[in-house]
C-alpha cells in the first residue's frame, strides 16, 4: 500500500477555476508536443457559466479503473500510487474509461491505448497544469491535505474569521 | 506554416454541397487572419451591390493564427463578416470563448457560407464531416437552449455552438450571433445574414492538432504575458471590469445620457461598478486559454427576475442604464439577458429604445403609437417591455427593430436629428462631442458607430491629447490605432488585452512567427494592418459609401453638451469634422472623398481591387 503522504495528485478548487483550459494546453504540449484537449491527462468543465472545474486522476486507493481491466494493462505504482499501463497490454477496450468515476482515464487517438495523469514524473518542477493555472486553482495535494484544508475552513467560518 | 490549419470551407446551402480549398502562405501572410481573412474571403467571393438577405451573399466566419494555442487571450477568438444589413458596408464582429477553437481543431481558417437552406437547418462540422441537419425543433428558441439541445442531440458535451436568436430569424437588422451562451459577436446585424439563410446555428467539434513553429520562444512569450496580465495592465478586466468605466467617465462628463441629451448620468453611483461587483457578480469567468479572465457573470439574487445570469459589461451596462436613463441594476441586468435570449445586439437595442424615449418625451410619438408603453426616461419597465416588442418583432417592435436610422425615415418628423447612429449603426457609450478624436474614430470607421475600431477613447480619456480639441494630427493617431486594431482582430487577441502588449507591432511579429514559423518582418506586419484597413474601405466603397458617410450623429455636431462639468459647451462643428477627416484621409492615403488612391493599393498589393477605385474616378 501507497502512504498517504506519498500519494499526491492534482486537486482543482472550484472557486477558483474561471474554466479557461490552460491546464489543458499545457498538458497535452507537454506530453504531446501539441495543442489538444483530447490528448491532454487534465480536462476542464463547464458545467454552467458559474460552475467550472478541472478534473484528472485522483489515483483513488483500490482503483476501479486497473480492477475493470480484463488484461490486466492497469497496475497501481506502490511509491506514489499513479496508475501505470502497459500499453502492450491494453488493446483500448474502454472498462477502464466506465469504471473511472471521474473520467480522468482516456484513450489516445493515436495510439488507441488508455492514458492518464502521470504526475508528469520525468519533470522536475512537477504538474505542468499546476505550473501554469494563471488562477493558482490546480495544486498538488494528498487526501489528508484536502481534508484538512476543509477542516480549517470549517472552523474558520465558526468563529468569523477569513478564509 | 503552423498555427494556421491551411484550409477553407466553402459550403452552399442550396445545394448542401461543400468543398475544401487550400489556403496558400501568401494570402496567410497578407491578410493575417481574422477579420483580414474574413474580409479578403468575402470581397473576393461577393458581388458589387448585393443584397444582404440574397442567398449568394457570402458569411464568412474566421478565425486567426493563435486560435486553439495556449496564447493568453489570442488562443479563444473568431469572426464573422458579410455586408451589414444595418450600414449596407462591410459588417464584422469578433467574439471569444470558446467555439472558435473547435473550428480551428476541425481544420479550418475559415469557412463561407452561400446559399439558402429550404427549411431551417444547423451546419454540424466535426472534422472532415460537414452536415446540415433539421433545426425545425430549434427555431424559435434561444442561443443558449439552441446550444444545450444540439449538444444533447450530438451527444457530445465539448461540441461548441453559435446561434441566432428569434432576432436572427425574422432578420432583424440588430440580430447578433451568440456562442458559448453569453458571448455574441454582437455588432452590424450578422445574425439577420444568418438567419436570411434558414441557417439557425453553427455546432463545430474538432479533434486535429494545433502546433506551433518555436516552442521556446512562443512558451517564454506566454510566460511573459502572463506575468503581465496578473499586473495593471489588465487589473481593471481582472479586478472591478469595464464597468468601472462609468464612474471614470462620468466624472469626465463622457457618459452619453437620454439619447444624448446629457453627459452625465446623475443617478450613476446607484448602478456603479462597486455595486455590481457586491450584489451581483457571482464569478469572473475566463475564455479559452485566457491567463486575466475578465468575463463578469452578474445573478440577480431576489425580486421578481431572481436568478437571472448574464454577463455585464460596460457596454450593456450603459445601454441600458445612463442612455435610458434608468437606474436600476434589477432591470439593466434583466435587459441585457433579453437581449441575448433574443439575439439582439445589446448596445443597438439600448440606442433603438433611448431613441424612442426621446421621441416619446418630445411628444412625436405617444401611449398609443407605441402599444400603450409609457417610454418616458427612466421608466425601466417600458424599456423592458420595449425589449419583448424588438425581439418578437412585434407590434410596434416592427417599425423600431432594424435600428434608429431606419424608424426615423419611418416615423419622419425630422426624427433623423434624434437617432444617433453613424452609417446606420447605433452609437456606444462614448460622447463623442467631448472626446473629439474618438468621434473621428467612429465617424471613419468602416462599420458604423463603434469605439472598438480604433479604441481611441482610451487616449481621450487618459488625457494624452486634449480631447476636447480636434486638430492636425488626429488623423494619423487614428490611422495608428485602427492598424493595430486590425491586427488585433485578425490575429485574434482580445481588445482587453491590449494594455499588455508593451510593444505592440513588435511583439505582435514575434508571436506571429513564433507560432507559424512564416518569419515576416514587422514592417510587413505593420502593413497587414493598413491592408486590412483599406480593404474595408474597398468594400465600403465598392458599395457606394463615400466621404458624406464618414460623418456623426446630428446630435453630437448640432446639440452641444449643456451639463456643467468640464466638457460643458462641447460639440464637433462641421468644420473641426471636416478638419480631422481631411487629415486622416492624408495619413491614409486616400483622396479627398476618402477614396484609397492607386498608388495606395499598389502599395498595399491590393491593385486586384484596383477597379473598384477606376470606376469611381472615371
Amino acid at each position: 500500500m501507497v502512504s498517504v503522504h506519498n500519494r499526491k495528485f492534482v486537486s482543482a478548487d472550484p472557486e477558483k477555476c474561471v474554466g479557461c483550459q490552460i491546464c489543458e494546453y499545457a498538458c497535452s504540449y507537454n506530453k504531446e508536443k501539441t495543442f489538444n484537449p483530447i490528448k491532454s491527462r487534465i480536462r476542464a468543465v463547464r458545467v454552467n457559466q458559474i460552475a467550472n472545474m478541472a478534473v484528472t486522476c485522483r489515483l483513488c486507493e483500490e482503483p476501479a479503473c486497473a480492477s475493470a481491466c480484463p488484461r490486466n494493462a492497469l497496475t497501481q505504482s506502490k511509491e506514489n500510487g499513479a496508475i501505470l499501463i502497459d500499453k502492450d497490454k491494453c488493446n483500448g477496450c474502454g472498462w477502464c474509461i466506465e469504471a473511472c468515476d471521474y473520467g480522468a482515464m482516456m484513450l489516445h487517438p493515436e495510439t488507441k491505448t488508455v492514458y492518464t495523469c502521470d504526475m508528469c514524473k520525468d519533470k522536475t518542477d512537477g504538474p505542468q497544469c499546476v505550473k501554469w493555472c494563471p488562477e493558482e486553482a490546480l495544486t498538488v495535494v494528498t487526501s489528508d491535505v484536502l481534508a484538512q484544508k476543509a477542516r480549517l475552513s470549517a472552523i474558520k467560518k465558526l468563529f468569523n474569521e477569513k478564509p | 506554416m503552423l498555427g494556421y490549419a491551411g484550409r477553407i470551407l466553402y459550403l452552399d446551402l442550396t445545394t448542401g454541397k461543400s468543398y475544401v480549398e487550400k489556403l496558400n502562405e501568401e494570402t496567410a501572410k497578407k491578410y493575417i487572419g481574422g477579420i483580414g481573412l474574413g474580409m479578403h474571403l468575402y470581397l473576393t467571393k461577393s458581388k458589387k451591390g448585393i443584397d444582404p438577405f440574397c442567398p449568394e451573399n457570402p458569411l464568412v466566419l474566421s478565425v486567426g493564427p493563435l486560435t486553439a494555442t495556449v496564447f493568453p487571450t489570442g488562443g479563444n477568438g473568431h469572426a464573422f463578416i458579410s455586408k451589414s444589413p444595418a450600414t449596407g458596408g462591410v459588417g464584422e464582429s469578433v467574439s471569444h470563448g470558446t467555439f472558435g477553437t473547435e473550428l480551428k481543431r476541425a481544420g479550418y481558417d475559415a469557412v463561407v457560407i452561400t446559399g439558402k437552406a429550404e427549411k431551417p437547418i444547423y451546419l454540424l462540422i466535426d472534422d472532415d464531416s460537414v452536415e446540415l441537419r433539421d433545426a425545425s425543433k430549434l427555431w424559435g428558441r434561444s442561443p443558449s437552449e439552441v446550444e444545450d439541445a444540439i449538444k444533447e442531440e450530438v451527444g457530445d458535451f465539448y461540441v461548441r455552438v453559435a446561434a441566432i436568436g428569434v432576432a436572427g430569424e425574422k432578420l432583424t437588422k440588430i440580430a447578433c450571433i451568440i456562442n458559448d451562451k453569453t458571448r455574441a459577436a454582437g455588432r452590424t446585424g450578422l445574425g439577420a445574414v444568418m438567419g436570411s439563410k434558414n441557417l439557425k446555428a453553427i455546432a463545430v467539434r474538432g479533434t486535429n492538432d494545433v502546433t506551433i513553429a518555436k516552442p521556446e520562444e512562443f512558451f517564454s512569450m506566454v510566460k511573459e504575458f502572463h506575468e503581465r496580465m496578473k499586473g495593471p495592465a489588465a487589473q481593471k478586466y481582472r479586478t472591478t471590469g469595464s464597468t468601472e468605466n462609468l464612474t471614470i467617465q462620468n466624472n469626465l462628463s463622457c457618459v452619453p445620457t437620454r439619447n444624448y441629451n446629457n453627459s452625465h448620468f446623475e443617478s450613476a453611483e446607484n448602478i456603479s461598478s462597486t455595486i455590481i461587483n457586491q450584489h451581483y457578480v457571482a464569478k469572473i469567468i475566463g475564455c479559452n486559454s485566457c491567463a486575466m479572465r475578465c468575463e463578469h457573470q452578474a445573478i440577480i439574487k431576489d425580486g421578481p427576475y431572481k436568478n437571472t445570469m448574464t454577463r455585464i459589461e460596460y457596454d450593456n451596462l450603459w445601454a441600458f442604464g445612463p442612455n435610458c436613463g434608468v437606474d436600476k441594476l434589477n432591470f439593466i441586468i434583466k435587459a441585457a439577458e433579453r437581449c441575448n435570449y433574443y439575439g439582439l445586439d445589446a448596445q443597438s437595442t439600448g440606442g433603438i429604445i433611448s431613441f424612442i424615449m426621446d421621441c416619446y418625451e418630445k411628444n412625436i410619438l405617444t401611449k398609443e403609437n407605441l402599444d400603450g408603453i409609457d417610454a418616458h426616461f427612466g421608466n425601466a419597465s417600458a424599456m423592458l417591455a420595449l425589449i419583448e416588442k424588438i425581439g418578437k418583432r412585434e407590434g410596434i417592435g416592427t417599425t423600431f427593430a432594424d435600428g434608429v436610422k431606419i424608424a426615423a425615415t419611418k416615423i419622419g418628423n425630422k426624427t433623423e436629428q434624434l437617432a444617433q447612429h453613424i452609417k446606420g449603426l447605433e452609437v456606444t457609450g462614448y460622447d463623442l462631442r467631448c472626446l473629439k478624436t474618438t468621434a473621428l474614430g467612429c465617424a471613419v470607421s468602416f462599420r458604423g458607430a463603434d469605439h472598438n475600431r480604433s479604441g481611441a477613447a482610451t487616449i481621450d480619456l487618459r488625457g494624452k491629447v486634449d480631447r476636447l480639441k480636434a486638430e492636425p494630427g488626429r488623423g494619423k493617431i487614428i490611422k495608428e490605432l485602427e492598424d493595430q486594431y486590425n491586427l488585433i482582430d485578425s490575429l485574434i487577441i482580445c481588445k482587453n488585452a491590449k494594455g499588455t502588449f508593451y510593444k505592440e507591432y513588435e511583439e505582435m511579429t514575434k508571436l506571429y512567427n513564433a507560432t507559424t514559423g512564416l518569419n515576416i518582418t514587422q514592417q510587413e506586419l505593420e502593413l497587414a494592418g493598413e491592408r486590412i484597413q483599406t480593404l474595408a474601405k474597398l468594400i465600403n466603397t465598392r458599395e457606394g459609401l463615400t466621404r458624406k458617410d464618414d460623418t456623426l450623429p446630428w446630435k453630437v455636431m448640432n446639440q452641444p453638451i449643456t451639463d456643467d462639468g468640464p466638457s460643458k459647451g462641447a460639440v464637433v462643428t462641421k468644420n473641426e469634422l471636416d478638419l480631422m477627416l481631411d487629415d486622416y484621409y492624408q495619413a491614409r492615403g486616400y483622396d479627398k472623398q476618402g477614396i484609397p488612391t492607386t498608388a495606395k493599393l499598389e502599395t498595399l498589393g491590393l491593385t486586384e481591387h484596383l477597379t473598384i477605385i477606376t470606376k469611381k474616378e472615371a
